[in-house]
């Protein structure tokens, strides 16, 4: 069920004065059950990226194809396309409405057509996924805290049942603890579906944590395309682009120029910790 | 004397239904005594929920306390013809950029403030370019708002504040919605006029690594402060603070991992030079 862009360009009013290129050239790939990490400084494409997924924008020029057939022919269906792609905007808290939190997960595929019984047992479980108990089901959506309703919102896309989750910055304003819930959650998620997962994220140390491969994104182009260590091992070069490494990684290149012998791709805290010790000892 | 003197502060927010009828209150603060002195660094650190960004309001006369008194430069907040020379002493940045900002062009966004509190033009375009300057926009001041990244646009907030001239400045959460390097740049731009002007600085943020060189770090739950004192001091309670649900520096965090490890290393460590530092020690020795 992989998702798969193929010299995926797209411009801005290209008949207009104002064009602007935002994606250029695009190739990638999303196999099923990756945790990917997109990341990219403000206006390098993620967003126009991000839209491309699901068919919310239609490229320039290229293919984007779904499981082998291409998304922008005819004979496939866009609504097919969005439950399989589910899409968790930025502050998705903003687009809950309904009177409790139950009906609000139910919302989506209530509107995929599905029989009742089959709509509620996908909102209970789009619920349990992200660790809300029933007792908040007939709460109002808008007396939780900011975490709650976050995942409130999430479990309305995860009750759609996609095959692909893309969020973009689900923890943008949440406190530490809520964002190590909120990640750990989808981390959880991603292990007991095997859905791929795509994050848009600004925290270097989120994506390190959490995934196991990093798209760059810069100017419009895919600037680094590949696990963690190797991304990370750039940070000249993401520097340059607006970005930084996780700063365990500045901690390490430091201890290197120092003498030390520790092992300078380590990007979590674990890592850096063993490397440390390991050096200490055989120093 | 002190710029801004709270006492006993506590704030209700009162829930109505459609008739106006209370249908209950939740205390948001609840007795918050704090005094900050002018040309401080300050920084609220707290949950979601924790009731900071609440007390951050009660500094420019936004909210007024249910109970207790808040003085800022000397003005309680509470009377009505303090609010506009409160407002000028103490300025705010909220979260998201596109809030705040309203000019067609940057030096006009920048103006509004001063243009509002009646300052003659000549001054006002003083204050517009001396206010640039100091956050560093000032190749930007003919451009459109629209047109700038979230770090640049809050940078430009930051300087509609500064042309206020105003002694103490709140930024509560300004890089929430901002990149690496927005954030940067806008940290940068928020220790500079402390600095450098002597601006009074509370910054409110989810960013540990932003509060490292605050003068004094509050920390809140519950409404109530919880936890006070230099950066060192709190974040050498790693455990307490991952308890209230916050976090420390990730250098703090492997400092404490490593001594859990067995290394024999001071708590409260906030610097990559730091770490280093107290590494070479160990090294040596051993």
């Amino acid at each position: 069920m992989s998702l798969k862009l193929e010299h995926v360009n797209y411009i801005y009013g290209s008949d207009t004065k104002l064009a602007v290129h935002a994606l250029k050239d695009i190739c990638l790939e999303i196999p099923d059950g990756q945790f990917i990490g997109l990341i990219g400084h403000t206006g390098s494409g993620k967003s126009t990226l991000v839209q491309h997924l699901n068919g919310l924008l239609e490229p320039t020029e290229g293919k984007i194809f779904y499981d082998g057939r291409d998304i922008w022919e005819k004979s496939f269906s866009k609504k097919e396309l969005r439950s399989n792609v589910g899409l968790v905007f930025q502050y998705p808290e903003h687009q809950l409405f309904e009177v409790d939190v139950f009906s609000d997960v139910c919302y989506g595929p209530k509107n995929l057509g599905l029989p009742k019984e089959e709509v509620e047992a996908r909102a209970r479980q789009a619920l349990r996924l992200v660790g809300l108990s029933e007792e908040y089901d007939k709460q109002s959506p808008f007396e939780l805290s900011g975490g709650q309703k976050r995942r409130v919102a999430i479990a309305g896309v995860l009750a759609m049942r996609p095959k692909i989750l893309v969020l973009d910055e689900p923890t943008a304003g949440l406190d530490p603890k809520g964002r190590d819930e909120i990640l750990g959650q989808i981390a959880h998620l991603k292990r007991e579906t095997g859905i791929s997962v795509v994050l848009v994220s600004h925290s270097m140390e989120d994506v390190a944590n959490y995934v196991e491969r990093i798209v760059v994104m810069n100017r419009g182009s895919v600037l680094f395309d590949d696990v963690p260590r190797e991304v990370f091992g750039h940070v000249k070069e993401l520097e340059e682009v607006g970005l930084a490494a996780p700063q365990v990684t500045y901690i390490l290149h430091q201890l290197v120029e120092c003498g030390f012998a520790v092992d300078r791709q380590a990007t979590t805290i674990a890592e850096a910790r063993d490397t440390i010790l390991n050096a200490l000892k055989t120093g | 004397m002190s710029i801004i003197e709270a006492a006993h502060v506590s704030y209700d927010y009162i829930r109505r239904d459609e008739e106006g009828n209370i249908e209950g209150e939740v205390r948001a603060v609840n007795d918050v005594s704090l005094s900050i002195a002018p040309g401080d660094f300050i920084a609220i650190l707290g949950h979601n929920g924790s009731g900071k960004s609440t007390l951050a309001k009660h500094i420019n006369a936004l909210l007024v306390p249910s109970e207790g008194t808040v003085l800022v430069d000397g003005k309680d907040t509470k009377l009505e013809e303090n609010v506009w020379e409160v407002r000028q002493s103490a300025g705010m940045v909220f979260q998201n950029p596109d809030n705040q900002i309203i000019g067609q062009v940057v030096e006009e966004d920048v103006g509004f403030g001063p243009e509002n509190m009646g300052i003659p033009t000549k001054e006002i375009w003083e204050r517009v370019e001396e206010s640039l300057k100091m956050v560093g926009m000032y190749a930007y001041r003919k451009h459109s708002p629209n047109k700038l990244s979230g770090g640049q646009k809050q940078r430009v907030s930051i300087a509609g504040v500064l042309a206020m001239h105003p002694k103490c400045i709140v930024l509560d959460e300004p890089t929430a919605m901002l990149d690496p390097n927005g954030r940067k740049d806008v940290i940068r731009a928020a220790r500079a006029l402390n600095d450098v002007e002597g601006v009074t600085v509370i910054l409110i943020t989810h960013y540990m690594e932003e509060v490292i060189f605050a003068d004094r770090v509050f920390v809140m739950d519950e409404g109530r402060i919880v936890m006070q004192g230099t950066p060192r001091e709190v974040f050498s309670q790693v455990e307490r603070l991952q308890k209230l649900r916050l976090d420390v520096p990730q250098v703090t965090l492997l400092a404490h991992e490593l001594q859990k490890s067995g290394l024999p290393l001071p708590d409260g460590i906030l610097t990559a030079e730091e770490l280093t530092a107290e590494l070479e020690k160990l090294r040596d020795a051993g």
